[in-house]
């Protein structure tokens, strides 16, 4: 495939208000440095993200796509990232099947004490992204920039 | 028609050192329905808050938007601003140009342009927020401590002090801690149980305070002020109520050979047993693993000795259930398990101990009176090694990253207390640096190396040997003087890392409180919010917060006291109004949102519903409850309708943040 | 049995058991059926029939009926079956208001599959030991019998009824079927070829709304691609993106609770295949969450309402089939 040096993705990082949004914070704190691609939506939780969520980001122009919560038994609300999980593997899985690439979506579990974790997954996440190209499987050609 | 104000905070030069402040407030000026931005050195700071309240009134603004540090800083000191100033405090959003762009970025084009896309977020959300008004939820006046140590002790002191009712739940038979197995302490050296046992009896004393021993919380239920908690009580086999302590049981019990707990398992104790004699409540409790009466039937003497008729075989687990308005986490700390450690031999030589088994090796209530003997074979040790940081500061696996913070202390303290009482005795300290921050502490150190000419050697213990003839080499290097020393010694005492109790881990799980990677709880902020977890109404007292030696300890424990006793003194709280509602037009009434809520807010009811012909129908159709919706949105995702939907995270503030970042 | 099925109907009717009758009537052609409610003897002697196209699936029809006074006959076919418990179970349909006959169920015929023989001018059907004898207007023609099986018969996954109150002929067993095999071939496809393959079926989408209109599970009050608030409403597919996210989205609503009726693939006048989206899901949640069947009773918990503490993680995504 052919790599435009200059693509930048535009990602949206959708991060729960208690575990990933603090991580995010902290790796700020701590001045840890990630692509300036990746734009973050507070939640209250994961379970807020909706999949029509996820696609209207691919629509409007989004490259990729990942979701942050708490760890699995963490949830601020008990339970939230328990439907998260099953919720996103079943749409990722259905995306995978309509041949959308895997590496555009994501789901993480970062901590609020993860500062260093959130930095390093959107670094790696961003690089995916960027290895990949525009997202032209999924996008919505009326949105697409000149 | 929306009036947005918009204003991008400097923060100094925590943001403008990186983003174009000037820039960013032109770029967001052009987007639609803002009539207003401007920047500031301080948006947080009086004048900062001034300029966004004279903004609303002087503009008539409809929304706020504020570009500066994060949501989880400032967004609770700008929605009250906005509120004075007579706008609703949920009609302002905040773009976080600082975390989450100044900080992590270096280039000032590329973050500027983020900071605009941040910006211009906000705007999108803001155009669709709509005033919200907060319910109130009333507090139930009583407090649970979790954990019955000098932490749990003293906060429920404290608590009850001011007037509220307090329940302490302890796992172990007893209150007390680790603080009861501590003989002396630094760094006044006065006696531990001196000062702890009647901080005990005291606590017993208080009407207002009620001691759950030997009971474990099982489920923790509700929200701040309004908590359901279910109370394990285990089985004792002994009648709380009846028991009066007399200890004859104890006495006359045919099974001694249980090793107790208390004295870390360097004596025995019998089957039936109080674990020492200032426990509170001073009631026996029988050991079903070690109790001949409930293995094989075949005993019964404490039954028959007991005067006051407590003893019940056939005690099971009960439960109760108690309603608080605050939970305080006082779980503690143990000492690491040292089974990973065979360069130190922990498991191979007696001789070779922890400090808190030296504790007791050293107190008069332990396996040897009081005097220090080695236990192996009870003679008097003359040459003594201390090794410092035992899985403390540690990269590998096996301990901890951390500094555990008191062994520095008490491993001094231990060494003054040993040349005090044996002056024949040598006595060694293996350390990577000491560490004596503290009142009093580093001329402490100074008295044990100086006036008492403890050996402290900068280096680290290679092997611990245990020879043929008793003795123990110890190898180890001394960084200083560049050499490898052997040391012939009698016995070796390891400063075990401290680690947070295993109950901390599921406890944190029912309580949703954060934890950090070691377990620790994690405070709400890690300056200005020390005792508090990020879950309103839990508080932290103690070591589950991190390594503490007693001083802070206390001081921490009055601390959460009266964080708990502040929400404990109001007659209602206010909710937080981003609940979830549900459009009784669009609701199926399928259920598909009861089933993922956590808290139960969900219910149906029939309802009417006038047609477009005129006609009635009933349907059926879910309504949430405010005051027990917490905002997960779980339930938004579950409606295949979108009939339910999340106050302040909207589908269409959402879709609207998501727009603006993809435009 | 339609005969025994009319006769049945007409003595719930007299006795007054039920006031309403839904099943099947004839339309212009022999193969032009629609589901139909009846309220008279006349009407049912008249109209009502059951037969080898009679694959309407009328659970769907009971969510309205239900909510009118009275009580409905309904005739459900196995498959049927599962779809009305479903709607109970999600409190759609009142099950006291329903006076449920299990019927035997298919296999019912294609019509498609029957004209794409280059038989037209069709009058009716006649199963002779499994040859099909289809009398035209231009005299009679054979084919196979199975040849002719819709397919959502030829995958048949019951021939249990898992509600009923009588049954007019036997009660069968679930089937070992085969319905994963094209999912399973799909996804040992590569990424491009799954991709392709899905451009050229929905880009075919014509967006009538009738794979949503027939379908089961999909009986919202106000559909979210009917309401202007919902921020994904169309009511054609502009794009190709738009042409996707009707059906992710509602391969997504149903999912957990979709039986797999197939009504949604039956009624496409484009022939695309929608169930496989379904069919995925369920396959996926199969594997992954361990074997449900939605509508195979009223109380279990459905998948996506559900959750495990060790719940696969969705990189498993990655770690099967071809990317």
């Amino acid at each position: 495939m052919q790599v435009n040096e200059n693509f930048e993705p535009v990602i949206v990082a959708f991060c729960c208000n208690w575990c990933s949004y603090a991580g995010a914070d902290l790796s700020g704190t701590n001045r840890l440095n990630y692509p300036t691609n990746v734009k973050i939506i507070r939640v209250p939780c994961s379970c807020r993200v909706n999949p029509m969520f996820i696609l209207r980001a691919f629509q409007k122009g989004a490259d990729g796509v990942i979701i942050c919560g708490c760890h699995p038994g963490d949830c601020h609300y008990t339970s939230g990232n328990y439907f998260t999980r099953r919720r996103i593997t079943l749409l990722y899985s259905m995306l995978d099947f309509l041949g959308i690439e895997r590496d555009r979506t994501r789901l993480e579990w970062v901590s609020a004490a993860e500062g260093a974790k959130f930095a390093a997954t959107m670094q790696q996440f961003t690089e995916d992204v960027k290895a990949l190209g525009p997202n032209r499987r999924l996008e919505d050609l009326r949105c697409r920039k000149q | 028609m929306q009036r947005i104000g918009v204003f991008v905070c400097h923060c100094g030069t925590n943001i403008a050192a990186t983003v174009d402040v000037k820039a960013v407030a032109e770029a967001l000026g052009h987007e639609p329905g803002v009539v207003i931005s401007q920047e500031y050195q301080y948006m947080c700071s009086e004048s900062g808050q001034e300029l966004v309240k004279n903004a609303i009134k002087e503009q008539k603004l409809t929304g706020v938007v504020i570009c500066s540090c994060s949501p989880r800083m400032h967004e609770n000191t700008f929605r009250k601003a906005a509120a004075s100033a007579g706008l609703n405090p949920y009609l302002v959003e905040i773009a976080n140009i600082r975390e989450q762009c100044s900080w992590i970025h270096k280039d000032i084009a590329t973050a500027t342009e983020k900071a605009i896309i941040l910006g211009r977020t906000a705007v999108a959300k803001v155009h669709l927020n709509t005033p919200l008004t907060s319910m109130e939820s009333p507090v139930v006046k009583r407090a649970l401590v979790i954990g019955g140590g000098i932490a749990g002790i003293q906060t429920a002191l404290d608590i009850a002090e001011a007037g509220f009712d307090v329940d302490i739940v302890e796992k172990n038979p007893t209150i007390g801690g680790k603080m009861a197995q501590i003989d002396k302490t630094f760094p006044t050296l006065d006696c531990a149980a001196c000062i702890l046992t009647p901080k005990m009896v005291e606590a017993s004393q208080n009407e207002r305070i009620t001691i759950h021993s030997f009971s474990e919380v099982a489920d923790v239920k509700g929200f701040v002020g309004n908590f359901t908690v279910k109370i394990k009580k285990k089985a004792r086999f002994v009648d709380e109520t009846k028991c009066t302590g007399c200890g004859l049981c104890t006495e006359k019990c045919p099974m001694k050979k249980v090793p107790n707990e208390f004295n870390m398992g360097l004596d025995n104790r019998s089957a039936i047993y109080i674990p020492f004699a200032q426990a509170v409540p001073k009631v026996a409790t029988i050991d079903p693993n070690y109790c001949m009466m409930m293995k094989s039937g075949k005993c019964g003497v404490c039954s028959k000795v007991c005067s006051a008729g407590a003893i019940d075989y056939k005690q099971q687990d009960t439960f109760i259930e108690q309603q608080y308005g605050a939970i305080v986490v006082a779980t503690g700390f143990n000492p690491i398990k040292l089974d990973k450690y065979d360069e130190f031999a922990y498991n191979q030589c007696p001789d070779v101990v922890t400090s808190l088994e030296l504790e007791r090796l050293m107190n008069a209530a332990g396996p040897n009176g009081g005097t220090l003997l080695r236990p192996s074979d009870k003679s008097h040790p003359h040459t003594i090694v201390f090794v410092q940081c035992v899985g403390s500061r540690c990269d590998d696996e096996k301990g901890k990253p951390y500094c555990s913070k008191i062994c520095c202390m008490y491993t001094a303290k231990h060494a003054m207390l040993i040349r005090e009482k044996y002056p024949d005795t040598e006595v060694y300290v293996f350390y990577i640096d000491v560490r004596t921050p503290g009142k009093n502490f580093d001329e402490f150190y100074r008295r044990a190396v100086e006036q008492y000419n403890v050996h402290y050697i900068k280096g680290m213990v290679g092997k611990v040997t245990p020879k043929s003839d008793g003795k123990i080499d110890v190898q180890a290097s001394d960084l200083l003087a560049g050499e490898q020393l052997h040391i012939n010694a009698d016995m070796v005492v390891l400063a075990a890392a401290i680690e947070p109790d295993k109950t901390a881990r599921p406890l944190a799980t029912m309580l949703t409180t954060q934890m950090d990677t070691n377990d620790f709880f994690t405070e709400a902020h890690p300056k200005l919010r020390p005792v508090e977890s990020a879950t309103a109404g839990i508080f932290l007292s103690g070591a589950c917060q991190g390594p503490k030696d007693i001083p802070e300890t206390v001081a921490q424990a009055s601390a959460a006291a009266a964080k708990a006793i502040g929400l404990l003194c109001k007659n209602s709280i206010t909710c937080n109004p981003c609940v979830a509602h549900s459009d009784e037009l669009m609701c199926n009434g399928c259920s598909s949102c009861e089933k993922v809520c956590p808290y139960g807010a969900i219910t149906y009811v029939d309802k009417e519903f006038r047609m477009p012909d005129r006609s009635t129908k009933v349907r059926r159709v879910a309504s949430v409850n405010p005051a027990v919706c917490q905002g997960c949105g779980a339930c938004t995702v579950a409606c295949p309708s979108g009939a339910m939907d999340l106050s302040g995270f909207s589908n269409s503030q959402i879709m609207a943040e998501v727009d603006a970042i993809c435009k | 049995m339609q005969e025994a099925m009319i006769k049945r109907a007409k003595e719930l009717l007299a006795d007054g058991s039920v006031d309403r009758v839904i099943g099947w009537k004839r339309g212009e052609f022999a193969y032009d059926i629609t589901p139909a409610v009846f309220t008279s003897a006349e009407e049912l002697d008249r109209d009502f029939v059951c037969d080898d196209f009679t694959a309407a699936n009328v659970s769907k029809y009971l969510v309205k009926e239900t909510q009118k006074e009275g009580k409905v006959l309904a005739f459900l076919k196995p498959c049927d079956t599962y779809s009305f418990n479903q709607l109970v179970k999600e409190h759609r349909i009142d099950r006291e208001k329903v006076y449920v006959i299990g019927i035997e169920g298919g296999p019912k015929l294609d019509i498609e599959k029957i004209r794409a023989k280059g038989i037209t001018g069709i009058l009716g059907v006649r199963n002779e030991d499994y040859t099909l004898k289809i009398e035209t207007i231009y005299g009679t023609q054979t084919m196979p019998f199975y040849e002719a099986v819709l397919g959502k018969c030829a995958s048949c996954k019951s021939k249990k009824h898992v509600v009923f109150d009588e049954l007019i002929g036997e009660d069968g067993d679930v089937l070992d079927s085969n319905r994963f095999e094209m999912v399973e071939k799909l996804e040992n496809m590569t990424a491009q070829e799954r991709f392709d393959f899905w451009r050229d079926q929905l880009s075919k989408c014509i967006r009538c709304n009738a794979c949503r209109n027939v379908c089961p599970a999909c009986t919202c009050e106000n559909c979210v691609f009917d309401n202007p608030k919902s921020g994904i409403d169309n009511k054609a597919p502009a794009d190709s993106f738009e042409e996707n996210m009707f059906h992710i989205i509602r391969a997504f609503h149903v999912a957990g609770r979709c039986t797999d009726c197939g009504e949604c693939s039956r009624v496409c006048p484009q022939h695309i295949p929608l169930h496989l989206l379904n069919r995925k899901f369920i396959k996926d949640i199969n594997e992954l969450y361990g074997e449900y069947q939605a509508g195979a009773d009223t109380t279990s918990r459905a998948p996506l309402t559900d959750y495990n503490k060790d719940d696969c993680e969705p990189s498993i995504v990655h770690e099967r089939g071809v990317e």
